[in-house]
């Protein structure tokens, strides 16, 4: 580098540069750019003195204006929440039932109780609302207490086993292990397989009917369609909640299930929970 | 490094008056630029009670994009892409043909530097007036003229910045909302910021944006080739410059002389002063003053192309990278020759490959030779065939829409059953003004039902341009084929039942097969 001459053509000094034959000449700057440069600089120092920026030992400097975006987000919300106050107000009030899916109101719900979900009932149901093994699939047909949206607003208000709420939905079956013989248990669940449509052993399953008949049908019901009063599934759907195989039917008969749902009615607005229900209620297994 | 500054403060520039052809044009192109960008907000349109009435509309809140008849989408934004491609085309096109056209003539730092140059030229006078004033002391009539000045150019760069807002909201309410200041900030603020730059780019920066702000003087280099028409001095013919500075143009001769006897072999064509025959010529002046003319070339050396040129340039160096190719110095040159009884053309559009013909004594050639090339045409083509796309994309495209996102969280639910339902996120458009009922419908080749969620029919009524998205499931039997198979395809239509508009979309089924 460095080996500065006079351009011939121009009369301009060269940077001394050297691609390939081609120099660069060394034309000055315009004096506006060092100034534009300046004011950029001085700007620069007046916006983190302005606006919070500079590192400090806890958190960043505060910034003379007083800016936050938690100042800003807060104030968002609070804006939102203002705009929707009648809305809250009507969703507290509102006959779930009779809410038209084209109502503004219901939309709201929709909407409002999608984030509800996502926020806190996810974590079990899936976001999207499709369950998993234990936890029953929201999309479907299929309801334990009842797929109405009242039934819903109940079951998410209450919850279920759960000892904190009086009013929870409680559904209790036996360990059968210390009623049944193995050989008994055998047979019913061979009866249960043989609702749905599996291969099954024919005279096993005979055998099973009876004692199906004398020990699960009072809950269950006498052709295994269960009974939502006592939150008693259906056994003779496609639906299983742990599984519809001979292993997962014995341990289910043998030991019981306990699924337990927290009372969200304690932990959440009514709006909340109202919103929540009607959007459970819209995912498609809604009745 | 040197005694040489690093900074240079720039040179002021003070363009003479000029007229003439080129001028004429520009004028006219500055009057038709200008209206068509103050005005265009202004046009009405009926779009219905629920829409401003304005031709050209930017909704950026509902994200639409209207055109007198024309109505874009966000999801049809591949006709503003095409336009922007065609845009660019359009500068190679011109670049390579013509050179900077765009940058002489229609670039909006030309057009408004011009219209500030004119205020200039109208408050503080011509060229001699306004260096006389520059070098002058600060005195209360300078004041005065600086402070007129100032003013015009500042009620014409809040023009400016005002007349852009009206782009993108109804323009009659948002100047009943700007006069009496209720209008939103942003509109204030980019007023604000177009103001300040028209009034500093137009009034003060002028040829810096061009020559240290713009990139195109650098790609332009790239497009251009020999053939391009450009402005351009014809040195052959003017050099060496009359004027009476005999010893000069007696040194610059001799120079000249015994470069061409070294570069020239035998039998090469003499270089020839005036090689247009000009019937005003004949016998015109004495025997001295014709004598004189065969001596020296025909540039008189007035300086009238330099005083003009806005950029500060002088064309006679040659090609410059600042020569915005404006042909201000044509007009001026053309004048003076026209005075002094000589052809036109001195500075003149010309393609440099045409020099050693001319040189020759050879006629200029036609500019049209110069601008039919290959490559023009080639751009030209390209140009069309994405132009007919998008105006054919424009016909052949529907007043109503649908997009089908398929929900794949979870892929497929089972119903107790033991039928298989998929999901599906339906978009439906409703581009005309009226509301209208949706019929929906599905093809496949398997037994799959279709229904709607929150209705039991299977219409939606989507109110007038708007879009409503809508959930729909289809379900297979459980002895279906569908139901197993791990995919299948069906097509989801929608159809309006009173036009019989109709679109479909295809999409797949997942059975339970994984
Ligand atoms: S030399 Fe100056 S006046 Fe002539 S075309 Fe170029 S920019 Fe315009
Ligand atoms: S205007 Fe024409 S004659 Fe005058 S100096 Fe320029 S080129 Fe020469």
């Amino acid at each position: 580098m460095s080996d500065t001459k006079i351009d011939k053509e121009t009369g301009v000094e060269t940077t001394g540069h050297n691609w390939d034959g081609i120099e660069e000449l060394n034309n000055p700057l315009p004096r506006w750019w060092l100034w534009t440069l300046y004011a950029t600089i001085i700007w620069g120092v007046g916006y983190t003195i302005a606006y919070p920026a500079w590192p400090m030992l806890s958190g960043a400097s505060a910034g003379l204006l007083g800016f936050s975006t938690r100042a800003q987000v807060a104030e968002d919300i609070a804006t939102h929440d203002a705009r929707n106050e009648a809305l809250v107000a009507d969703l507290v009030s509102a006959d779930l039932a009779a809410l038209a899916p084209a109502d503004d109101l219901h939309r709201y719900a929709v909407a409002r109780g999608a984030s509800v979900f996502r926020a806190q009932c996810s974590q079990c149901h899936g976001s999207g609302a499709a369950g998993a093994k234990g936890y029953p699939n929201l999309l479907d047909d299929a309801w334990l207490w009842g797929g109405d949206v009242e039934s819903i607003a109940y079951t998410i208000n209450h919850g279920i086993r759960n000892e904190t709420d009086p009013d929870a939905r409680w559904s209790e079956m036996p360990a059968f292990a210390e009623i049944l013989e193995d050989g008994e248990i055998d047979a019913v669940v061979e009866y249960v397989v043989s609702l749905s449509s599996q291969e099954y052993d024919a005279q096993l399953a005979e055998a099973g009917s009876a004692v199906f008949a004398d020990n699960c049908a009072a809950c269950h019901g006498d052709s295994a369609e269960g009974n939502r009063d006592l939150g008693a599934p259906a056994l003779s759907d496609a639906i299983w909640l742990y599984g519809g195989d001979r292993e997962t039917l014995k341990t289910t008969v043998r030991y019981a299930r306990f699924g337990v749902m927290p009372a969200w009615g304690q932990r959440l607005s009514d709006a909340d929970v109202n919103a929540v229900s009607v959007y459970v209620h819209s995912l498609g297994g809604g009745e | 490094m040197s005694d040489q500054s690093l900074y240079a403060a720039r040179e002021p520039i003070f363009p003479r008056r000029v007229s003439g052809r080129f001028r004429n044009l520009k004028w006219g192109i500055m009057l038709v630029t200008l209206g068509i960008y103050y005005l265009t907000p202004w046009i009405r349109w009926d779009r219905g009670p629920s829409l401003p009435d304005q031709a050209v509309l930017v909704d950026l809140a509902s994200r639409r994009f209207y055109f007198f008849w024309i109505e874009i989408w966000p999801h049809e934004f591949y006709f503003v892409a095409g336009l922007l491609i065609m845009a660019g085309l359009g500068l190679f096109l011109f670049t390579s043909a013509l050179g900077r056209v765009w940058c002489g003539y229609a670039c909006p730092q030309t057009v408004w530097t011009d219209l500030f140059i004119l205020v200039e030229r109208w408050i503080e006078g011509d060229r001699n007036a306004r260096i006389r004033l520059h070098r002058a002391d600060w005195s209360l009539r300078k004041w005065r003229l600086r402070i007129s000045k100032w003013l015009v150019w500042l009620l014409i760069a809040v023009a400016t910045g005002g007349a852009w807002v009206f782009y993108f909201t109804d323009a009659p309410q948002l100047m009943r909302d700007l006069l009496s200041l209720s209008a939103h900030p942003v509109a204030y603020i980019t007023i604000a910021i177009l103001t300040a730059t028209t009034f500093v780019f137009g009034g003060f920066m002028r040829e810096q944006i061009c020559i240290y702000a713009c990139p195109w003087p650098r790609i332009q280099a790239a497009m251009m080739d020999s053939d391009t028409i450009t402005v351009a001095y014809r040195d052959w013919r003017g050099e060496p410059r009359g004027k009476g500075n005999v010893r000069k143009r007696d040194r610059a001769a001799a120079e000249r002389a015994e470069r061409e006897a070294q570069a020239a072999g035998p039998g090469q064509v003499r270089y020839s002063p005036t090689p247009y025959p000009n019937p005003r010529l004949q016998g015109a002046g004495t025997a001295k003053q014709a004598a004189e003319r065969q001596d020296h070339g025909d540039c008189i050396d007035c300086m009238a192309c330099v005083n003009v040129c806005p950029m500060g340039i002088d064309i006679r160096e040659g090609q410059q990278m600042e020569c915005i190719t404006c042909a201000l110095c044509i007009d001026a040159c053309d004048d003076v020759m026209d005075r002094i009884g000589k052809p036109r053309g001195l500075i003149d559009y010309l393609a440099l490959s045409d020099e050693t013909a001319e040189r020759g004594g050879a006629a200029p050639v036609p500019v049209w030779k110069h601008v039919l090339r290959p490559r023009t045409i080639l751009y030209t083509a390209l140009w069309s065939l994405i132009g007919f796309g998008l105006v054919y994309a424009l016909f052949i495209r529907s007043d109503i829409e649908l997009t089908v996102s398929p929900v794949r969280n979870p892929t497929f639910v089972v119903q107790s059953d033991g039928a298989i339902r998929n999901i599906y996120d339906v978009r439906l458009r409703n581009k005309t003004g009226e509301a209208r009922q949706f019929h929906l419908s599905l093809t496949s080749d398997y037994i799959l039902r279709i229904s709607l969620e929150g209705t039991d029919d299977l219409s939606v009524s989507v109110p007038a341009d708007t879009t409503v998205l809508q959930r729909v499931y289809v379900t297979a039997r459980a002895d279906d084929p569908a139901a197993t198979a791990q995919r299948s395809d069906l097509r989801i239509w929608v159809e309006d039942l009173g036009s019989g508009d109709r679109a479909g979309r295809a999409t797949t089924f997942n059975g339970r097969e994984p």
